[in-house]
C-alpha cells in the first residue's frame, strides 16, 4: 500500500484516492504538520506534490478519511496499575483504533488530583508519541467525594487540564457538585459526571430488570443514573456552567438530556460503543467480560441511545476503555472488576451499530467521534492558543494533518490476542465486525500504517 | 439430561420427572437394611462449600455415600481459599484430582457456571448466592408429590423474601415446568421489580390466598433486611407475612406447610405451625437425600453421553434389586 519513500517521520505525504468523510475520492497532500491541499482525484493532485523534498505516497483507494478520533473517556491506568495498561500501551491501542487524542481518566493510583500527577501522565503521553494525551483531573481530592481537588493548579499546569471527573465514582454530594461546576467557570472547565446515585446502587451488578431478577444479581436501576443526570443538568443551569454526562446508558437519560438541551443549557453527553451494541442478557452466562459500569441495559435502551446519538442529543462516542488483568475477570461475577477495553474496536462498533443501520453517515461519524469530543475537551477546531494541537478539524487545506484512514470493507472477527492494549477484556472477542483502521496521522506523522504501529 | 445441574430452569419436564421417579425408587431402597448401591463406586464427588450449610452438605454427602462414591469435603474455612486462592485455581486443583462431580455452595450468584467452565466433571449447584438452589426445589416438588399425589395444577404459595431467595427462584422455574400454579406473597420491597415477567402470580395479601392454596412454602427472612429498610420491623413483617395458627386455620384440610430451613420460629412461622401435622419440614430433610441421590445417579451413573435419555426409573429399580441381591457390596463402609 505504501509506495515511494519509506520516510515515516514528518515530511510530505500524498494520500491518493481517499474519501474524505466518505465522500468522493480526493488526493490529500500533507506538508509537515498540516494539510496542504485536498484535490478531487484525477484533477492533478499529484502535480501538487512535484518539487519540494522527499515525498511518501499512500495509495488509499477507497479508504475513508476522517479527522483523527478523540476519546473523552480513557483509562490508561498509569500510574499505579501498569499490569493492566500503561500510557504507552494504551495510547498504542488508541492509535490503532484511529484515535489521535485521548482523555486519560483520573482514577489512577495515586489519583490524578494534583498538578504533579497530571503533568506526569501528560509527559508520559508525549514520550510515547502514539497520540495526544489529555489528562482529566479529579474533581475531589483522592476521588474521595468530600473536598475539591486543586482544579485551578491542574488547569494552569503544563497539562492544561480542562475536563475534570471523579469517574468510577459519582460526585454524589449536591453542594460539592454545585461548587465544582461554579469553580471551573474561571478557566472554561467542564465537569464530567459519572452519574450513579450511590445509595440506589449499593452492591449493584447488572441492570435492574428481568435479567437481574432471573440471575439473582443485585440490580443497578436506571433511575440511579437518571436522578443524578437530572440534578446535574439543573445545577449546571443554575450556576451557568458546563456539565458533561459520562457513558449515558438509559433511555430515560437521553430524554432528560434532550430536555436540558432544549433549554439551551450547557449539557453534553457521551455514549460508549458497548452500550450501542450489547444488552444485559449477555450476563446470563455470568462471564464478567460483560460486567461494566454502568451496566449493559435492555434493547429498548440501546435503541434510544442510538437514536439520541443520531439526532445529536448525545454529542459523542467515548470508549470508557477500562483495561483489567485476566485475574480480575476470571472470577465470580460479583467479585470481578467492572469495565471493558474499547479503543481498538470503537470505530468498528460504531460502523456496525450506527452506519450499517443507516443512522449516521461518515460525516456524522466524524462529528460524533472527533469534532464534538474535541470541542468538549476544549481542543477543538475553535480552541484558541493551541495551534496545530487542535483536533477535530476539517479534512481541508490549512488544517492540522491529524486524520485516520479507514477501510470499511473487511468483516473480521475481533481477536483480542492481536490487541496492543495490555489487557484482553473485550466483550467483542470473536464477534464479526466491519472495518479496519489502516493509517493514523498525528500532525503529519504516521502513528499507524498498514494497520500496524508506525514506530 | 444435561451434564450439570445448575438451574432448575434447565430441566425439561422429562428430566424433572425422571429425577422425581428415580428419587422415589431410591427412597424405597432406603427402607432396606443396608441402603446402599454400588453405582458410583470409584467415582469421586467433591463437596465444595464456600458457605456454611451443614444440612445441605451432609445431605449431599449421605447421598453420594449411599451410592458408594468417594466423597471429599472441601470447606472454604481452613482451606487454601482462606489464603485467597481464586475459584479458578481451586477448580483446576479439583480437576487435577479427578473429581467426577463437584457439588458447589457459593455466596456469589452464578459461581457454578464459572466452575463448569473450568472443570470437566459435572457441576451440581447446591445454592449460589441469590440465584438458585435446584436440588432444594426438586426435594420440595418430591415432597409435594408424595403428600398430595400430584404436581400438575397444584396451587403453591411461596411467602417471604423472594428478592434474595435462591429457593424461590428454583421453585418458580421447576414448578412451572411441572405444571403447578405458583403465587408469590411478599412485601413489594422483597420482590424483584421485574417479577411481572415470571411465570407466576403475585399477591401482597397473605390471608386472601391461603384458602386457595394446596401448599404454603415459608421462606426464612433475614433480620438484616430490616436495617436495609426492606420492612419496618420484624414484628410488622411477622404480622403481615408470618404464618401463625390463625392464618393456618384458613387453609383447606389437605393443605401442607413447607419450609426449607433453617426456620426463624416466631418470625415467618409460628411454633404451632412448624410442629403441626401439616408441616413437612422434617420430611423435606429426609427427601433431600433421596433426591440428591437421584441427581448424582442420573448425572454420573447413567449414560455419560450428553443428549441420551435418562435411564427409566423402572430400570433403576431393577438395578437396585440386583445390587441388594448381590449382597451388600458396600457393607464394609459406614454410612
Amino acid at each position: 500500500m505504501i509506495a515511494g519513500g519509506h520516510t515515516q517521520d514528518r515530511g510530505r505525504w500524498l494520500i491518493r484516492d481517499a474519501r474524505p468523510l466518505g465522500g468522493p475520492p480526493a488526493d490529500i497532500l500533507i506538508d509537515g504538520t498540516t494539510i496542504a491541499a485536498v484535490v478531487p482525484s484525477g484533477e492533478g493532485g499529484a502535480d501538487l506534490a512535484t518539487g519540494g523534498g522527499q515525498l511518501s505516497v499512500l495509495d488509499a483507494g477507497g479508504l475513508i478519511a476522517l479527522p483523527g478520533l478523540v476519546d473523552l473517556h480513557t483509562h490508561l491506568r498509569e500510574p499505579g496499575r501498569e499490569d493492566a495498561e500503561t500510557v504507552a500501551s494504551g495510547t498504542a491501542a488508541a492509535a490503532l483504533g484511529g484515535y489521535t487524542a485521548v482523555h486519560a481518566m483520573a482514577n489512577t493510583e495515586p489519583a490524578a488530583d494534583t498538578a504533579g500527577v497530571v503533568e506526569q501522565v501528560w509527559r508520559l503521553g508525549r514520550q510515547a508519541g502514539h497520540c495526544d494525551v489529555r489528562p482529566v483531573g479529579a474533581v475531589t481530592a483522592g476521588l474521595g467525594g468530600s473536598q475539591l481537588a486543586e482544579l485551578g493548579a491542574m488547569a494552569d499546569s503544563a497539562a492544561g487540564v480542562r475536563v475534570f471527573s471523579d469517574d468510577g465514582r459519582c460526585v454524589a454530594d449536591a453542594t460539592l457538585m454545585r461548587r465544582a461546576l461554579e469553580y471551573v467557570k474561571a478557566f472554561d472547565g467542564v465537569i464530567a459526571q459519572h452519574a450513579q446515585e450511590p445509595r440506589l446502587t449499593s452492591g449493584a451488578q447488572v441492570n435492574e430488570g428481568e435479567v437481574s431478577a432471573r440471575l439473582g444479581l443485585t440490580g443497578w436501576p436506571a433511575v440511579a443514573e437518571e436522578a443524578i443526570v437530572a440534578r446535574d443538568c439543573l445545577l449546571a443551569a443554575h450556576v451557568g456552567s458546563a456539565v458533561h454526562v459520562c457513558h449515558v446508558s438509559t433511555a430515560g437519560t437521553v430524554e432528560i438530556i434532550r430536555w436540558a438541551k432544549s433549554k439551551g443549557w450547557q449539557v453534553t453527553a457521551e455514549v460508549t460503543p458497548h452500550h450501542l451494541l450489547l444488552t444485559d442478557d449477555l450476563a446470563a452466562g455470568y462471564d464478567p467480560v460483560f460486567k461494566v459500569n454502568p451496566p449493559l441495559r435492555t434493547a429498548a435502551d440501546v435503541a434510544a441511545l442510538r437514536a439520541g446519538l443520531a439526532d445529536g442529543t448525545i454529542d459523542c462516542v467515548a470508549t470508557d476503555h477500562a483495561p483489567h488483568p485476566a485475574e480480575a475477570k476470571e472470577t465470580e461475577w460479583s467479585q470481578a472488576a467492572f469495565g471493558m477495553t474499547g479503543l481498538e474496536t470503537a470505530l468498528r462498533v460504531v460502523h456496525e451499530a450506527m452506519v450499517n443501520t443507516g443512522l449516521l453517515d461518515w460525516s456524522a461519524v466524524a462529528d460524533r467521534m472527533s469534532v464534538r469530543p474535541a470541542a468538549i475537551g476544549r481542543i477543538g477546531a475553535l480552541a484558541t492558543g493551541l495551534g496545530d494541537l487542535r483536533h477535530g478539524c476539517p479534512v481541508a487545506p490549512g488544517s492540522s494533518a491529524t486524520l485516520v484512514l479507514y477501510d470499511p470493507e473487511p468483516i473480521t472477527p475481533v481477536d483480542p490476542a492481536g490487541h496492543a492494549s495490555r489487557s484482553r477484556n473485550t466483550p467483542f472477542a470473536g464477534m464479526k465486525l466491519p472495518g479496519q483502521v489502516v493509517a493514523t496521522f498525528l500532525r503529519g506523522r504516521p502513528t499507524v500504517l498498514g494497520g500496524r504501529l508506525a514506530r | 439430561m444435561n451434564r450439570h445441574l445448575i438451574s432448575a430452569a434447565d430441566l425439561s419436564l422429562d428430566d424433572a420427572v425422571a429425577i422425581l421417579d428415580t428419587a422415589e425408587e431410591l427412597a424405597r431402597l432406603a427402607q432396606r437394611p443396608i441402603p446402599k448401591l454400588p453405582t458410583l463406586r470409584g467415582r469421586t464427588v467433591v463437596n465444595l462449600f464456600y458457605e456454611d450449610s451443614t444440612r445441605t452438605r451432609i445431605s449431599f454427602e449421605a447421598a453420594a455415600k449411599r451410592l458408594s462414591a468417594d466423597v471429599i469435603n472441601f470447606s472454604a474455612k481452613g482451606s487454601s481459599v482462606a489464603k485467597g486462592e481464586s475459584l479458578k485455581d481451586t477448580a483446576l486443583t479439583l480437576q487435577a484430582m479427578g473429581a467426577d462431580a463437584v457439588v458447589i455452595r457459593h455466596g456469589a450468584s452464578g459461581a457454578p457456571y464459572r466452575l463448569a467452565g473450568w472443570v470437566r466433571g459435572s457441576v451440581i449447584n447446591a445454592g449460589d448466592g441469590t440465584h438458585e438452589h435446584p436440588t432444594q426445589a426438586l426435594l420440595d416438588a418430591f415432597t409435594m408429590r408424595r403428600r398430595l399425589g400430584r404436581l400438575a395444577g397444584l396451587r403453591v404459595t411461596i411467602v417471604g423474601d423472594i428478592l434474595h431467595s435462591r429457593v424461590a427462584r428454583s421453585n418458580v422455574w421447576l414448578l412451572r415446568t411441572l405444571g403447578a400454579r405458583v403465587t408469590l406473597v411478599a412485601p413489594p420491597t422483597l420482590l424483584p421489580v421485574a417479577v411481572g415477567g415470571w411465570p407466576c402470580s403475585v399477591s401482597y395479601d397473605f390471608s386472601t390466598v391461603l384458602p386457595d392454596s394446596d401448599v404454603v412454602m415459608m421462606l426464612r427472612v433475614q433480620r438484616e433486611r430490616m436495617s436495609d429498610a426492606y420492612f419496618p420491623s420484624v414484628r410488622e413483617y411477622s404480622r403481615r407475612y408470618g404464618l401463625d395458627g390463625d392464618r393456618m386455620a384458613l387453609l383447606a384440610d389437605h393443605a401442607i406447610v413447607m419450609h426449607p430451613g433453617p426456620m426463624n420460629r416466631g418470625v415467618e412461622i409460628a411454633a404451632e405451625v412448624a410442629d403441626s401435622p401439616r408441616s413437612t419440614i422434617v420430611e423435606q430433610v429426609t427427601n433431600g437425600v433421596s433426591v440428591r441421590m437421584a441427581v448424582l445417579y442420573l448425572l454420573l451413573g447413567g449414560s455419560r453421553e450428553p443428549g441420551d435419555a435418562p435411564p427409566a426409573a423402572a430400570g433403576l429399580a431393577a438395578a437396585g434389586s440386583g445390587v441388594a441381591g448381590s449382597g451388600v457390596a458396600g457393607s464394609g463402609e459406614t454410612l
